[in-house]
């Protein structure tokens, strides 16, 4: 299981998923009307990293972030 | 260093902190930056949100190229509501001579712009208004998007 949080000005609760691999997360979530507006520009953490791929496996326990366009300051 | 706040930032008393804690460390040079909300587009306010996991970790590697230039970097940012003409966010570069300071903090303030995981709202009618005009994806961003 690993869990998705969703940072910011998106208002979703996190889930809780069974998948392995960021591929998989990408599928699930383009399915889901209420984050299309966000996939196109969000950046994706693992546990606390940021990725620049899908090639990314997962295990059980791993924490999954989505980051939204930022504006600091 | 970072700091974190509940609202809005005691400029005086962070400046005087930073300033005592360098003051007899050496450097020649003490630049900051303040940013401080301004009166516009009928706004009551900014507000912030953090993650902070990320944000450590960005400024760490931040304080890590400050210390090959012989530099110190240290930041304040506020958490939540912050309203006209308070202040949320504070830079400061320490270096032993003027010009690494003044650069340094010029690349510094542009990449917190582009990649601290920070997010800002309006404070519009008693609303927070996620600035997305105003926002920056940060790099790598889209892998999860059908445009891969």
């Amino acid at each position: 299981m690993v869990r998705v949080e969703f940072l910011g000005p998106i208002q979703k609760e996190a889930l809780e998923l069974e998948i392995t691999n960021l591929n998989e997360l990408a599928a699930i979530l383009q399915k889901d009307e209420e984050l299309k507006e966000w996939l196109d520009n969000c950046a994706v953490a693992v546990n606390d990293n940021l990725v620049a791929s899908l090639e990314c496996e997962l295990k059980n326990g791993d924490k999954i972030s989505l980051l939204p366009p930022v504006c600091g300051g | 260093m970072l700091h974190l706040y509940d609202g809005s930032l005691d400029v005086p008393k962070i400046l005087k902190e930073w300033y005592e804690e360098e003051a007899q460390s050496n450097y020649g040079a003490y630049i900051p930056f303040v940013g401080t909300v301004r009166s516009e587009d009928g706004i009551d306010g900014l507000s912030f949100d953090i993650y902070e996991p990320i944000l450590e970790s960005w400024f760490k590697k931040w304080q890590e190229k400050a210390k090959q230039k012989s530099a110190v970097i240290k930041m304040a940012h506020s958490r939540g509501d912050v309203l006209l003409h308070e202040s949320s966010y504070i830079a400061a570069v320490f270096s032993p001579k003027r010009r690494v300071a003044l650069e340094f903090i010029d690349e510094f303030v542009e990449d917190f712009k582009a990649s601290a995981p920070i997010w800002k709202y309006d404070l519009l009618n008693g609303e927070r208004v996620y600035a997305k005009d105003r926002s920056t994806a940060i790099k790598g961003s889209g892998i999860l998007g059908e445009k891969q």
